[in-house]
């Protein structure tokens, strides 16, 4: 491993997921999580989960994550079963989960300083090459708490970006921020994901939002977490969430949705 | 620097009125030192030694025993904060204990130890062990979970994600922590000194208030009280206004 290496995108990871079940035991009983969910995700796609909450969609990306296990079934990157987390793996939440006591530099090398083999100068250049992708070269030395909420996921980003991840797992990373902010990391997200070619899972609540971002989108149901149904999105990139095309597109799901939940269901942000 | 001038301004009047009721025979002389009193004690106890013996003999068991605290309560801290079978155990023993005045180790030290060091060291640290021991494991308990999960996704785990994570996480907590800890221990000595009284290994500020005491010198008690405060403040902006430095600029929490 040395810098030129990490400074070109790893080939992207492709994902199956065969048959996976998940519970929780809470002080109302047991609660099924995901029942029986199958999905499998090509090399370099983009993928959207939505449903309403409790539809297990979060958990799903934990477990592929390698932070939870499945109780059966299994998850298989590149034909492997993922034991645990790993670096070619990578998480963003919907706080930013930034260390305050770092600065931005620092953040952003945090998973890097996990990889062996690079010197710490390297580890630094990579750092650097990913502040700027996120556009805040500015703001290296800048303390989190300076930094606003956009800034915040911009610089989480290019922590889960630096160590060269295949897969990049993104947990409603845009659902605490402002309508202007999120429209921008709309079309920066897409720049990214052509220019570096990941593949990404995006989990979120907000259909409009996984029809401009997602090739598929991917909806659930809840109580328990099931697939019901899947979607094409046959747009050109880098799409405009306010674009006509889009929005039928989003009034299509969003009809699917309503038809899914159950009668007594629960009701869903936007 | 305005604040510095008002600060200053106002203990300069405070000291010349004291001054002047005293003089005026406003205020009565043999049981309230005029501030010139204890100025002119303080000049002839540092020429005589007297008070840079003392202070020194204080201030290494002072840093004996705090430094034995941290070493001892923050490994503790941490341990009680990982397992549950230790919060169980030793962390309620530590909660009773903390509850109790450290001046109240006393007698025990008396009839295990006698009048000695070990005594006075066990005072010390039984006074500010607990509180360091405590605040640490809260610290620990407060660090967002979501930190945990970020640094694990990024494949840190174990004994890493221990000191990269939760140690600095807790930092605000733990520093507070070991500040109250030192609060306790300054205040365990000045009780275990005037209470244990030791001559033999050296004489400390506090056997030198009870003298002060025995032979009625209200200037020198006054002058001791004076020195004990220095003392304290110096030695809380020596240690921990570095750690609060660094705090304010990265966590952006305000400072006084």
């Amino acid at each position: 491993m040395s810098i030129d290496t990490e400074l070109v995108s790893a080939p992207p990871e492709k994902l199956v997921i065969e048959k996976v079940s998940k519970h929780f035991d809470t002080s109302q009983g047991k609660v099924i999580a995901l029942d029986n969910v199958s999905l499998s995700v090509r090399e370099g796609e983009f993928v959207c989960l939505v449903g309403p909450s409790g539809c297990g969609k979060s958990t799903l990306l934990n477990m592929i994550a390698g932070l939870e296990m499945p109780d059966s079934g299994q998850i298989l990157a590149d034909g492997n079963a993922i034991k645990g987390p790993g670096s070619e793996r990578m998480m963003m939440f919907q706080e930013s989960a930034l260390f305050p006591w770092l600065d931005v530099l620092g953040n952003v090398m945090f998973g890097l300083r996990l990889k062996p083999n690079l010197k710490d100068a390297e580890r630094r250049d990579v750092a650097r090459f990913y502040i700027k992708l996120v556009g805040l070269e500015k703001f290296t030395h800048s303390n989190v708490h300076e930094l606003s909420g956009g800034m915040k996921q911009r610089v989480a980003l290019a922590r889960a970006l630096a160590p060269n991840p295949r897969l990049l797992l993104m947990d409603e990373p845009f659902a605490a921020l402002d309508a202007m902010t999120r429209e921008q990391l709309y079309r920066d997200i897409q720049d990214i994901w052509t220019e570096r070619k990941k593949t990404i899972l995006f989990v979120t609540h907000n259909v409009r939002e996984a029809a401009c971002l997602g090739d598929r989108v991917i909806l659930f149901s809840p109580h328990p977490g099931r697939i019901q149904e899947k979607f094409d999105v046959r747009l050109p990139r880098n799409r405009d969430i306010n674009s006509v095309d889009l929005a039928s597109y989003s009034s299509e799901i969003t009809k699917a949705l309503k038809r899914h939940l159950r009668p007594a269901g629960e009701e869903v942000a936007k | 620097m305005k604040r510095f001038w008002t600060s200053s301004l106002f203990f300069l009047a405070v000291i010349l009125v004291w001054e002047f009721l005293v003089r005026r025979g406003i205020w009565d002389s043999p049981l309230m030192p005029s501030p010139s009193d204890i100025g002119l004690y303080l000049i002839q106890a540092f020429q005589s030694g007297e008070l840079i013996d003392a202070s020194w003999v204080t201030c290494k068991r002072l840093f004996l025993g705090y430094f034995v605290s941290l070493a001892v309560g923050l490994p503790l801290g941490l341990l009680n904060a990982r397992f549950r079978f230790l919060q169980d155990t030793l962390g309620v023993v530590a909660l009773g204990l903390q509850t109790l005045p450290s001046v109240c180790w006393a007698p025990v030290a008396l009839i295990t130890f006698g009048q000695n060091e070990v005594a006075m060291f066990f005072i010390v640290l039984m006074g500010s062990l607990f509180s360091i021991l405590l605040a640490t494991t809260d610290g620990i308990q407060s660090v967002p979970p979501i930190y945990y999960r970020a640094a694990r996704t990024m494949g840190s785990d174990g004994f890493h994600t221990w000191y990269a994570v939760m140690l600095p996480a807790s930092l605000p907590f733990v520093v507070s922590g070991m500040k109250q800890g030192w609060a306790f221990a300054w205040r365990s000595l000045m009780g275990a000194e005037i209470y244990v009284i030791v001559q033999k290994t050296g004489a400390g500020l506090g056997l030198l208030l009870h003298y002060g005491r025995e032979v009625h010198d209200i200037a020198a008690v006054a002058g001791i009280m004076v020195i004990i405060v220095v003392i304290g403040l110096l030695a809380d902006k020596i240690m921990f206004s570095p750690f609060e430095r660094f705090m304010h600029t990265r966590w952006g929490t305000s400072r006084q």
